[in-house]
């Protein structure tokens, strides 16, 4: 029997089918990857077998007892631990009492260390290689000193079962490697390890086997070469062979003038590069897409474009330049985002939402947006009067586009447009994106994780990777071409 | 080597020095207002310290100071006005009180999360005022209650149990935030999930450390009560009174237990001294002080010590 066993886990959130009846299992002395798109449900998977959500059904048998919907310090008492993808050290302790807190008892009256506790503590900094920064203060470690600190404090608690979420986000590619020799040296003294990573590529040589998901569900299971060479991966990473998906538009390689045109930008997060001398050009009345994985930089861009971050560089739309206007006349103007996260108002009707899009239009024009509006979307128009909260988690996205159109732009920037949602759901982002394109009305630039969707839409696609454009093209070239680079 | 790295007894060492100094005020001819004003911020110290365990360590606001205090107060006012008991057993029956009322508020509210747990403090202070109003007849309601008994008289010796009171709740808190209980409370007030993660089970804590505050809040309000000589609904149970607490904990210096003794004694004093400006010009003073504070010293008085040391290091 396995250590661990989750089956038919699953988790809802509102409308969003988070984990749909997943089944996976890790013995001892093994490396579990679970790897998938961004949304794709590992971390909500992870958090439930840590007792940080609590499973909608299912049960998680861990050596044989269910601890579905345990309290995360029980789960932890239980011999289970995990490091976070974003490190919060207490910055007023040393590094040391970091890690020493993580050794003491889960008990009130605690009132000193005992010299056991600090040797452990010492240990778990010897074995991650911070044994000589324990009286630093975390605030002087560099960002891979930070996630060691993190691993250090779960291997204190000498865990049977070690859960990492995203271990080598925002490491270089020496630290990557550093951070894979460490991990694999864990498997030893029977561990079982779980590592969740959206790059495939870098969990390959580390991982014993992998759950590859998509959706909230299991879409492979294996041998890791053999899960990133299955045909349902490989989907939903790089989209289908080009010509069954390829047709709906006409593709039009030859874009004529622009609509929007970036050349040469650059934007710096203090001394982090999240763009280097990024150019494109926008289809005008077409759609071109951004692809990439997670942290590749297309969020950066479109903040970019609608001047949201400071960036170096000349973006130009509709042949004039944007150089120093504020983020709300670029909106004026007509570029208009649809985020990421939609931030709709969950407190709000559908209607209240549609209209705080349309704030600025005289009563008439506003009117006459919402019938568009309805239009593309027929089911916001049913739902007008629920809660935005209450919708799933695909109707929340059309009314997110559908806020965005509210503002009349000319051109609509859609951050993942099918983040989290299930391939059902998706064609019917899908069906809306072609009614947009069919309507004439404006240029649609939309940055994806799922290549599959980029493809099938885009007149034009541009693959990012580490903040820079690595290939550009049409969508019928684009898994024979850049398909290596992702797999 | 600087304050910030003494070792804990060596902290404790500095503490009953500057204790033992303090005490010799009376009798270096301090006039009698003056140590009034003193022996009344030395109990407000003790309020704002035990606010700071809670805000600074455990990461809760709690809004619902007077809630505490005010239990304690009332508990030992009414016994001692009812001749139920001498003095001193109505001060421990304060301080048992206020732990009880604690405990039955914090057990539930600590659940919620978010901003929560300090609205619901507030509204708990809020009804404590409507049930005092409500029973007049035996709380004596707007108008007070009259305590009959007293600890002590004369004005050095009233000071002297404020010093005592403030020393030691100073000392017992020190000890326990510098104290595994203390690391483990820190964790949970700055990032839950990870603590939790690591084996420590929230609720408890904040719990704990809740109740202590709650002991020396009670604690100090019985006190009080036998110094003013009445207990009041605008003095101990206030939400206004409340603010004052948060801010003299901020000004001296969130997260060091001892710098809102500083914050605590001088807001009394500020008002204090402040008061021929009338009532409403030399409030909003203190509020103004405070809010350059909350500017430009976001650690506080006991923060501008830290940055003036690094200043002279570098």
């Amino acid at each position: 029997m396995s250590f661990l066993e989750a089956k038919g886990i699953t988790k809802t959130f509102g409308g969003l089918r988070a984990v749909d009846r997943l089944d996976f299992a890790v013995e001892k002395g093994e490396i579990l990857g679970l790897i998938g798109p961004n949304g794709s449900g590992k971390s909500t998977a992870m958090s439930m077998v840590m007792g940080l959500h609590r499973p909608d059904g299912g049960s998680i048998l861990l050596d044989g007892t269910d601890v579905a919907g345990w309290s995360p310090n029980r789960i932890a008492e239980r011999g289970v631990s995990m490091v976070f993808q974003h490190s919060r050290p207490l910055q007023q302790q040393t590094v040391l009492q970091n890690v020493l807190i993580a050794c003491l008892p889960n008990r009130l009256l605690n009132l000193r260390v005992s010299p056991e506790q600090r040797d452990k503590a010492i240990e778990a900094l010897r074995l991650v290689g911070l044994e000589s920064e324990q009286d630093k203060w975390p605030s002087e470690l560099p960002f891979a000193g930070l996630r060691r600190l993190e691993l250090a404090k779960s291997l204190a608690r000498d865990p049977q079962l070690l859960l990492l979420d995203e271990p080598f986000a925002g490491l270089s590619a020496s630290e990557v490697r550093e951070f894979s020799d460490l991990i694999r040296n864990l498997r030893g003294a029977g561990r079982a390890l779980i590592l969740v990573d959206h790059n495939v590529r870098s969990v390959r040589a580390l991982v014993d086997r992998a759950v590859a998901m998509s959706s909230g569900q299991k879409i492979a299971e294996g041998h890791p070469d053999a899960v990133l060479a299955d045909e349902n991966v490989r989907r939903v990473y790089l989209g289908g062979a080009g010509s069954e998906h390829a047709g709906e538009a006409a593709r039009i390689e030859a874009v004529g003038t622009p609509i929007l045109s970036v050349s040469h930008l650059n934007v710096r997060y203090g001394k982090a590069q999240a763009l280097s001398d990024v150019s494109l050009d926008v289809v005008d009345k077409g759609v071109t897409a951004v692809v990439g994985l997670n942290g590749a930089g297309k969020t950066s861009l479109f903040n970019a474009i609608t001047g949201f971050v400071g960036a170096e560089g000349e973006i130009s739309f509709a042949g004039k330049s944007l150089k120093g206007t504020p983020a709300h006349e670029i909106a004026r103007a007509g570029i208009v985002l649809c985020p990421e996260t939609r931030e709709l108002f969950g407190d709000m009707s559908v209607l209240e939402n549609l209209n705080m899009g349309g704030m600025h239009l005289a009563a008439a024009d506003r009117k006459e947006r919402l019938a568009f509006v309805e239009h593309i979307f027929p089911r916001l128009g049913e739902r007008r009067s629920q809660f935005a909260r209450t919708l799933s988690g695909g109707e929340q996205q059309q009314l997110a586009i559908g806020r965005a159109l509210m503002m009349k732009p000319r051109l609509l920037l859609i951050d993942e447009p099918t983040l989290g949602l299930a391939p059902i759901v998706m064609d019917v982002i899908s069906e809306s994106i072609e009614a947009l394109r069919r309507s004439g009305e404006l240029s649609l630039l939309i940055a994806e994780q799922n290549m599959t969707f980029a493809s099938r839409h885009a007149d034009r696609i541009y693959l990012m990777e580490h903040g820079a454009i690595e290939w550009s093209g049409g969508a019928d070239r684009f898994a024979a071409e850049a398909g290596a680079r992702i797999l | 080597m600087t304050v910030s790295h003494l070792p804990t007894w060596a902290r404790l060492a500095i503490l009953a020095v500057l204790t033992a100094l303090a005490a010799l005020l009376p009798y270096v001819g301090l006039q009698e207002y003056t140590l009034s004003i003193l022996t009344l911020g030395l109990f407000f110290a003790v309020y704002a310290m035990n606010w700071d365990l809670l805000f600074g360590y455990a990461g809760e606001a709690n809004f619902g100071a007077t809630f505490l205090i005010g239990t304690g107060a009332y508990t030992a006012a009414m016994m001692s006005s009812n001749g139920v008991a001498t003095p001193l057993v109505c001060v421990a029956a304060g301080a048992g009180a206020a732990v009880i009322a604690g405990a039955l508020l914090a057990f539930p509210a600590l659940r919620l999360r978010g901003p929560y747990f300090g609205l619901v403090t507030l509204v708990a202070v809020l009804i404590m005022r409507q049930l005092i109003i409500l029973f007049s007849d035996k709380t004596g309601g707007e108008i007070g209650i009259a305590v009959p008994d007293v600890i002590a008289i004369d004005s050095a010796t009233n000071f002297h149990i404020a010093l005592g009171a403030a020393a030691i709740t100073a000392a017992i808190l020190h000890l326990l935030v510098r104290s595994p209980f203390g690391l483990i409370l820190e964790a949970i007030g700055q990032d839950p999930v990870n603590a939790q993660v690591q084996g420590f089970n929230i609720v408890k804590y904040k719990l704990a450390a809740f109740c202590i505050s709650a002991f020396f809040s009670g604690l100090a309000g019985a006190l009080m009560v036998f110094y003013l000589g009445t207990a009041s609904t605008n003095v101990f149970v206030d939400g206004a009174v409340g603010v004052q607490i948060i801010i003299a904990a901020i000004i001296g210096g969130r997260r060091t237990i001892f710098g809102p003794i500083l914050g605590a004694i001088f807001m009394v004093a500020a008002a204090e001294y402040l008061r021929p400006l009338g009532g409403p010009l030399s409030e909003m003073t203190v509020a103004l002080i405070a809010l350059i504070v909350l500017f430009f010293l976001p650690g506080g008085l006991l923060g501008l010590a830290t940055i003036l040391r690094r200043r002279r290091a570098a």
